[in-house]
């Protein structure tokens, strides 16, 4: 009897298409190009701090124009995936075991949760006040 | 097979994967929406304000840090990307995402320390 | 309507499944095609009862693997309607009046539904999958003592039952046929999280390797579609990062020199 193994095809660049979860996990790949443009919109904002006064406040009009907004709007959309996909992987990654029993990663997830409302609280104060 | 260099590339991502998880929402909001939609004052960005955290070498740092991490882990994850895609030149991509994302790095620090 | 204590075991409804196979012959095909068949199903079954049944009453040319029936054995692999799923374990009632059956994803197809395992079992081997004792042990030494918390820490990756159904899940084992792979990995950081273990070190070149954990990309597919809840996916993440540590650790204290 010969052997003859058959090799199937792959789609290298449509497989994520097939199904629900590899399309998620593409859009949670994808935040990294919202928070990499985000990051240059941050830095043209600090050139354009140091050109002066006026360069600036027409970096701020561009910025909240409606296409400024909308370039935020979806970036924080993006970005806030980015941080449930982030916080709820976090018990696989770093299991914790307390008085020999294993942590909940419930528990994990939530103080994660807490966490970043605590820090963004804090954030919006310092910056409000 | 030889051990990976990979872990550098690896902690970049996760560091600046986890500040972005904790910090990027709400300085997206501070910075480009709470002020059109309102919810804080206009001066909080004002020219004036701005200037004063940015030429206090610790608002630099801090600046700096967020967009240095921010920016490598983006770098990391765009590469990985690239590669899910079925691009397979993982050497040229490598040069292209973690070339831009060291010109940026190259650009802050010059543009942080002349403010 | 008959009372339920006259309903006979010949009255179990049925239903006729129309199952698609991907057949391949190697001695007479250039490639596979699908196969349909008509599959009267008991409700009660599991697509391996209707895959047997094919082979017992309509074609007894098909080939497959199948032993325990009661997803222990780990050979029943296939992809139904496209998920990896092992036939034993996947129950008939939770599927349509259609079935589309495959051998198990990125795997060579040796005939039907085999598949050539040898990739894997050549990266299981290379794992070393076995404890690595602190010092040469005999009977007479009696057995190992471990405390309960210590096996708490590497239990569930004990649990695998070397059924590749994470292969046939995982987007980089596509892209990339040398990615060491989920159960691999995973057992590999079973025994290094084994108190009874110090191979750490000696499965490090495998493990920490460009297509060991670093091919990763936490798509998270393998621990989803593990019968066993092994969680291969957790497994390699851990590793990740014991692997950053060791890695930067090895620059403050190099193997062999004073510290600094």
């Amino acid at each position: 009897m010969s052997r003859k193994p058959f090799i199937r095809p792959v789609q290298t660049t449509s497989w994520w298409l097939n199904q629900g979860r590899y399309i998620r996990y593409m859009i949670r790949e994808a935040t990294c190009i919202l928070i990499g443009a985000y990051s240059a919109v941050l830095i043209v904002g600090l050139i354009r701090l140091g050109e002066g006064k006026i360069a600036y406040e027409a970096y701020l009009a561009a910025v909240q124009s409606p296409m400024g907004m909308m370039f935020h709007i979806v970036a924080l959309a993006f970005a806030l995936y980015h941080t449930t996909s982030w916080f709820n992987v976090t018990p696989k990654a770093m299991p914790l075991t307390f008085a020999d029993k294993r942590v909940p990663g419930g528990l994990i997830i939530g103080a994660h949760y807490a966490g970043w409302i605590v820090i963004s609280g804090i954030a919006l104060f310092l910056v409000g006040a | 097979m030889a051990r990976s260099n990979k872990p550098v590339a690896w902690s970049l991502f996760a560091g600046g994967g986890t500040l972005a998880a904790f910090l990027t929402p709400v300085l997206i909001i501070i910075t480009g929406l709470a002020v059109p939609l309102g919810f804080l004052s206009g001066d909080i960005l004002s020219y004036e304000r701005a200037l004063t955290v940015l030429q206090n070498p610790f608002g630099k740092l801090v600046i700096f840090g967020i967009i240095f991490l921010q920016l490598w882990h983006a770098a990391h994850r765009l590469r990985i990307t690239a590669h899910d895609f079925g691009i397979r030149a993982d050497t040229a991509v490598m040069i292209i995402c973690y070339g831009l994302a060291a010109l940026a790095t190259v650009v802050t620090i010059f543009t942080l320390l002349n403010i | 309507m008959t009372a339920a204590s006259e309903i006979k075991p010949d009255e179990i409804k049925t239903r006729i499944i129309e199952i698609e196979i991907l057949r391949y012959n190697p001695e007479t095909d250039d490639e596979p095609a699908f196969q349909t068949y008509q599959v009267p199903c008991r409700e009660d079954w599991v697509v391996l009862d209707a895959v047997n049944y094919i082979k017992d009453e309509l074609d007894r040319t098909l080939s497959y693997r199948w032993s325990c029936h009661m997803a222990v054995c780990g050979s029943c692999g296939m992809m139904v309607n496209g998920e990896p799923t092992l036939s034993c374990h996947s129950f008939l009632r939770d599927h349509p009046d259609k079935l589309r059956i495959e051998p198990l994803a990125n795997f060579p197809i040796e005939r039907d539904l085999v598949v050539v395992m040898d990739d894997f079992i050549d990266k299981l081997k290379s794992v070393k999958p076995y404890i690595v004792p602190r010092e040469k042990r005999s009977v007479d030494d009696g057995t190992h003592k471990q405390m309960p918390a210590e096996l708490a820490r590497f239990k569930q990756y004990t649990l695998c039952i070397n059924c590749t159904l994470c292969y046939a899940a995982c987007p980089q084992y596509m892209l990339n046929e040398s990615f060491v792979g989920p159960a691999a990995l995973a057992l590999a950081h079973r025994y290094n999280l084994d108190t009874r273990d110090v191979g750490a070190s000696a499965r490090e070149d495998v493990v920490a390797s460009n297509p060991g954990v670093w091919e990763c990309s936490f798509v998270g597919a393998c621990s989803d579609v593990c019968p066993h809840d092994v969680d291969p996916a957790s497994a390699i993440q851990q590793a990740k990062i014991a692997g950053v540590l060791d890695y930067f650790k090895s620059f403050l204290m190099p193997k062999g020199e004073a510290k600094k």
